[in-house]
């Protein structure tokens, strides 16, 4: 009986700790917030191989697009940052697969958040770390969908194939950017590791341990193509590890905007 | 009568629970303490992470052996790389892989791994555990993907077995898929050729023309193929290759991008290099002979050649044909007799 009280009292005093974190979010308890990775195409949902045009007036059609995000930040109003701790901080996005393109980052501290930090691509440090620290998403055997270079030992960061008639016809018109490069182990090396910081203006992302904020991103193909840069297929239907990857890789980060918060 | 022999079932299987506890026990894998050889610097590769077992080894000898690792089930490891060639593909200039197909670069030996801090003519694998990755992803070595392996090997018993004794369960996963072949090729030391027991001093003799040819050697080789390794690992190119095989095979340039990269390759160990023809990242050369006479007569200048092969203006190394031949001597003490037939890292 003595033991059923204390559990009682348990309950009671965590029901109550609770409760006052909805007064000051500040203080105490953490809860959940997923940001969605959605895939556009300008004002449309993105789908694979639909026709659109791009800026350069090529139209194209997308067959694959995956990306993998890592270390996310997320900072308070007031300045608070909390980092997602690096050992679960690194997602494979895939546009073929719905599921992935919803993260989920729990055990967040209660606060009310308004940017988003992240790494498109995996750090150096990860990169290079004994395989039995690198699983799921980083295992490098399993391949994920082709995301691994195995003869010069890196992840493809991102990899976006499809066609247009832009594309050379000896190449089936196909067109196939797989971008990557964390910097060179020893020697210096390629590196495309690209972080952005998403503000989200006036809104917030309410996060209280009931509640499960979810922010809204916009990830625009139209964007890869238009900024800062002008890519054009016809010019580049081919990118791979080589030194123009720096420019599409700075191209891919403007195609992440924040677009709005469900909380 | 009914609850006796209910009981009797209890407690037989506390009986049967016991012994396979006990059974448990008994096959926690076995340790095993690699010996560093003295003349060798201390090894790369952190072992701490991957401890050697015999369980492991066995399981990783097992892998390295089995086509199951290709597409088609046809090519092994240990297909390309032989035993009585210290682990190269005797007879072949460039990898010769699934399908009859042919790569670009001659196939490196499996020796001494631990030392190294990265892999393949380029160094563009900077892990032991990545190594085996790139030969079964290239389309024309294995061209098979870790999954499918892992699905093969899931479907045999012996391999769940063989699992289960290495990592304490049946789970066959990636990354004790790689850290098993890791184990095996571990152990794959070489370090008990001839020179070796002489540098070591351990009552070999060299002789004359041998001792000659170390001093030569010494003098002309061991800037590049340094320490008792026989490289210093680093990215040179030799004069070998024409401005139209750089075109084809750019060596470390393709990895770093850089341009001063260019037909630059990894400076090979010479160990066992009397059994390892043909020489060269592209395998173009066939005997000792002509890789001594090539580096005399035949170093082609471009502007990344080494400039330890360019002397007073002039491309290549000067010597005797008396020297190279001392050289070739000394080279032959290389080899070691013991590595090429231990039973340990044998087929069969």
């Amino acid at each position: 009986m003595k033991i059923l009280y204390s559990y009682l009292l348990l309950f009671l005093s965590l029901a109550i700790v609770a409760c006052d974190d909805d007064d000051d979010p500040s203080t105490g308890g953490t809860g959940q917030i997923t940001i969605e990775f959605d895939n556009r195409a300008g004002n449309d949902d993105l789908e694979l191989l639909k026709e659109y045009v791009n800026g350069a007036g090529e139209s194209f059609q997308i067959s694959k697009l995956n990306y993998y995000i890592s270390n996310i930040s997320l900072t308070t109003t007031d300045g608070k940052v909390f980092i997602v701790p690096q050992d679960s901080s690194y997602f494979l996005i895939m546009e073929e697969e719905g599921e992935s393109q919803h993260v989920h980052l729990r055990n967040v501290p209660s606060g009310n958040y308004n940017q988003i930090s992240f790494t498109i691509g995996v750090d150096s440090l990860r990169s290079t770390m004994d395989i039995s620290k690198r699983q799921g998403v980083l295992d490098p055997a399993q391949g994920h969908d082709g995301m691994y270079w195995t003869w010069n030992s890196g992840y493809i960061f991102f990899k976006m194939e499809g066609t247009s008639p832009a594309a050379p016809s000896d190449q089936d018109n196909k067109f196939y950017y797989h971008i990557g490069g964390y910097g060179g182990y020893e020697t210096p090396a390629l590196n495309n590791i690209r972080t952005t910081t998403l503000d989200m203006g006036s809104a917030v992302a309410q996060v209280r341990p009931e509640k499960n904020p979810q922010v809204h991103l916009h990830v625009d193909v139209l964007e890869f193509f238009s900024s800062p840069t002008s890519i054009s297929i016809a010019d580049h239907p081919l990118v791979m590890f080589s030194e123009y990857s720096t420019t599409v890789s700075a191209n891919y980060v403007s195609m992440f905007k924040y677009h709005h918060v469900h909380n | 009568m009914k609850s006796c022999y209910a009981f009797l079932f209890w407690v037989l299987l506390f009986a049967t629970g016991c012994s396979d506890d006990e059974q448990i026990k008994e096959k926690n894998p076995a340790p095993v303490v690699l010996d560093i050889p003295a003349n060798f610097p201390e090894p790369v590769y952190d072992l701490a992470a991957n401890p050697l077992t015999e369980e492991g080894i066995a399981l990783g000898k097992m892998l390295f052996y089995d086509p199951a690792l290709s597409r088609d089930n046809t090519i092994s490891c240990g297909f390309c790389h032989q035993q009585p060639t210290a682990f190269t593909h005797h007879g072949h200039d460039v990898s010769h892989g699934i399908g009859d197909q042919l790569g670009r670069r001659n196939s490196l030996p499996v020796q001494n791994l631990l030392w190294y801090r990265n892999f393949f003519w380029d160094g563009g694998v900077h892990n032991l555990d990545l190594v085996p990755l790139n030969a079964i992803s290239n389309p024309v070595e294995m061209d098979e993907e870790t999954p499918n392996i892992l699905r093969k090997l899931e479907g045999q018993q012996k391999y769940r077995d063989k699992f289960k004794a290495a990592f304490g369960s049946e789970e066959i996963t990636s990354t004790r898929f790689l850290q098993s072949l890791t184990q095996f090729m571990a152990t794959m030391v070489s370090a008990n050729s001839r020179y070796d027991r002489y540098v070591r001093n351990e009552g070999m003799q060299l002789t004359s023309n041998e001792l000659q040819g170390e001093i030569l050697f010494r003098q002309h080789c061991a800037s590049c193929h340094a320490t008792d390794l026989f490289t210093d690992q680093s990215f040179r190119n030799n004069g070998f290759s024409s401005a139209e095989d750089m075109a084809r095979d750019s060596g470390r340039e393709e990895i770093t991008l850089n341009p001063d990269d260019r037909g630059k390759f990894k400076v090979p160990s010479l160990r066992n290099v009397e059994y390892t023809a043909p020489y060269m990242h592209n395998g173009k050369l066939n005997t000792l002979q002509d890789v001594l006479n090539f580096y005399v007569t035949n170093v082609q200048v471009s502007p990344t050649l080494d400039p330890l092969l360019m002397q007073n203006e002039q491309p290549g190394i000067s010597l005797t044909v008396d020297e190279r031949s001392k050289i070739i001597d000394f080279l032959k003490t290389l080899t070691d007799e013991e590595f090429l037939s231990d039973r340990r890292f044998s087929e069969y």
